[in-house]
């Protein structure tokens, strides 16, 4: 009998750091002197404040430099940064933080906001709570992630869990794979990427992943 | 007023899941107190929103309740003064008034029981209740204006006691202040299933339009909002005329003078001369209780406007958002936050921006259409009372350890 999988999901709140900047020079220096809880904040758990459209960029940096510095070059310089690329959160630092120091090298002057909003430093102060959701089988896995589960479930199972080292590929691949022997479809969620997408991307992705693997058993089901 | 809602109500509205998840989340805080704290139980913002939260709490398990400051007019008119100043606004705070704070708060402890495992003061005008608190509970101060640009003498007054509290929430991350205390960020939100943004009929919206006089023969262009120079009527009657030279619509300014803005009279006159020549511009009163008036305009409207020049949060975006009207909004405050440009709406910066998105918009149904459904479902995840709710229960969970 294969464990059942447990849905949990979560409550973010966002908790303001007190510190702001005004221009690219604070930002960096604010990124390299911030918890790292912050880079995790503006970068991963971006995705909590994107959960039925993807923003415009991919993390709150690129976002800011774009929108409301309206210095599209650095905006889109930071969106191809993809975190989940990176060994971890301190590689995330070192890189935001080379990518708007070579910009500004390049730049006469220091792009500040001039319409827009200052960049304000969070982090995430993160709930952890359980559904009370449980399945068994590939059907029931499907069935909850279409419809029946929170959107933050896919936050904490895809994205959050990445930060543990035993998680690194999210929590569902584990689980098809050695639970229920699903390999083929453990691969292809393993390599789903999150980088662009909205949670409910995401979700769709899922849900089509599993419809496939299900559609195949089914016809092959029929075949025999 | 009709019985609040329970949180079953929402299952239809709220983003699938949302309401079990709530109740999953409550599980932490049930049976726990909060009381809430404001300066009165109408005609306030605060106390609209409050009036459905509280029960809905109690409905998650919380044991929710909600007091009101004891009338004191010496009291309410230097609150009054020390939010303006707070707001930024010319009003002049003299000691006399800092002691008729200080005296109608320590009359308030005295008349009030203030006690809870979580005990939450909303606005300014509360704010000092602090300083009778008693060793057990968490003290919140909940901060719905805007204080981004406080008058010094002011915010020095409130911080004495804003620095008892254990936190501080805010709807804009700009509003926050240099404190010593943990400092959160909750957006307001909107009650889908109150008069001003539930479902109409479209015979109770032609019947209202029919009564409001507002013909329905052409594209509505409508703004709700105070006549006040920072929501610009002036300017959205330069960009509607612009428009119009190309485009047959109408447009509907809704709104008051604004008492708290010395020019808001000299204003108001101001839009109603403009409008005087033009019989496709509809200058509207309406009371503060005319909230199905206001939800049948914007289920009329065409694309709804907000072009402020300074705003708040402006909630009348995501109001209108959840009708799925395409909104044009001034780049200012929390527009910023509901619209995501060319997705969910367009920011603009200018009479002539607005001109322009107004115009493309008219001429594009099937991008109306997209903008308005992507526009709704964003303010689905983001701006509904169960967001709300959910960051309250995630609060009461964190600062109780619960």
């Amino acid at each position: 009998m294969s464990k059942s999988f447990h849905f949990m999901g979560c409550w973010e709140l966002r908790e303001m750091l007190g510190r702001r900047a005004f221009d690219e020079r604070e930002l960096v220096d604010g990124i390299e002197e911030v918890p790292l809880e912050c880079i995790y904040m503006h970068t991963h758990a971006h995705f909590l404040r994107h959960k039925y459209i993807a923003g415009p960029y991919p993390n709150d940096f690129a976002t800011w430099a774009a929108i409301q510095v309206r210095d599209r070059v650095l905006g889109e310089k930071l969106a191809v940064l993809d975190p989940f690329e990176f060994v971890d959160l301190n590689a995330v630092r070192a890189e935001l933080i080379s990518l708007i120091d070579d910009h500004l090298r390049s730049m006469q002057t220091v792009p500040r906001v001039v319409f827009g909003e200052p960049f304000e430093f969070m982090q995430s102060r993160t709930l952890e709570v359980p559904t009370g959701i449980k399945v068994r089988t590939l059907a029931e896995f499907r069935d909850a992630l279409a419809g029946g589960v929170d959107i933050s479930v896919i936050y904490y199972h895809v994205i959050a869990a990445r930060r543990h080292k035993n998680r690194r590929h999210g929590d569902f691949a584990g689980w098809l794979r050695h639970e229920l022997g699903e390999e083929a479809l453990a691969t292809q969620i393993e390599r789903l990427s999150p980088y662009g997408l909205s949670l409910e991307g995401i979700r769709g992705r899922l849900v089509a992943a599993c419809d496939a693997a299900l559609g195949k058993r089914t016809a092959g089901t029929v075949a025999t | 007023m009709t019985a609040a809602p329970v949180l079953d109500d929402y299952r239809e509205v709220a983003p699938a899941g949302t309401v079990d998840f709530l109740r999953r989340l409550s599980e932490r805080v049930r049976g726990r107190s909060c009381l809430h704290v404001s300066a009165t139980t109408t005609a306030s913002g605060v106390a609209e929103m409050l009036h459905r939260l509280v029960p809905l709490l109690e409905d998650a398990g919380v044991r929710a309740s909600w007091q009101t400051l004891p009338a004191d007019p010496p009291f309410a008119a230097a609150a009054k003064v020390l939010h303006g100043c707070l707001q930024g606004g010319d009003g002049h705070l003299d000691d006399e008034m800092l002691e008729a704070y200080r005296e109608g708060t320590r009359r308030a402890a005295r008349e009030l029981l203030v006690d809870g495992d979580i005990v939450i003061c909303h606005d300014p005008a509360v704010a000092g209740l602090v300083e009778v608190r008693p060793p057990e509970g968490v003290w919140v101060w909940r901060c719905h204006a805007d204080v981004s640009q406080p008058q010094r003498r002011a915010w020095s007054f409130l911080r004495q006691f804003v620095v008892k509290y254990d936190a501080a929430i805010y709807s804009l991350p700009r509003f926050a202040q240099r404190l010593p205390i943990p400092q959160f960020l909750i957006y307001p939100a909107i009650d889908p299933l109150s008069d001003k943004n539930r479902e109409l009929s479209a015979t109770e919206i032609d019947a209202t339009l029919e009564r409001l006089r507002v013909p329905r023969d052409k594209a509505i262009l409508l703004q709700v909002s105070r006549f006040n120079r920072f929501k610009d009527p002036l300017g959205v009657i330069e960009a509607y005329r612009i428009v119009k030279k190309r485009e047959d619509c109408r447009l509907v300014l809704v709104g008051s003078g604004d008492s708290a803005d010395p020019e808001g009279e000299a204003l108001e006159a101001e839009v109603k001369e403009a409008a005087s020549h033009d019989r496709d511009i509809h200058v509207l009163e309406l009371e503060a209780e005319a909230r199905v008036e206001v939800n049948a305009l914007q289920r009329a409207a065409t694309i709804v406007l907000q072009k402020s020049t300074r705003e708040g949060f402006g909630l009348t975006v995501a109001e209108a958002m959840w009708k799925g009207k395409p909104v044009v909004g001034g780049f200012a405050g929390g527009i910023t936050k509901q619209i995501i440009y060319d997705v969910t709406g367009y920011t603009v910066n200018s009479v002539e921006g607005a001109a322009f998105r107004i115009r493309q918009l008219l001429g594009d149904a099937a991008l109306r259409d997209k903008i308005g459904r992507d526009a709704r479902e964003f303010v689905r995840h983001n701006f509904l009372i169960t967001r709300n709710l959910g960051d309250l229960l995630a609060l009461m969970a964190l600062l109780l350890r619960a």
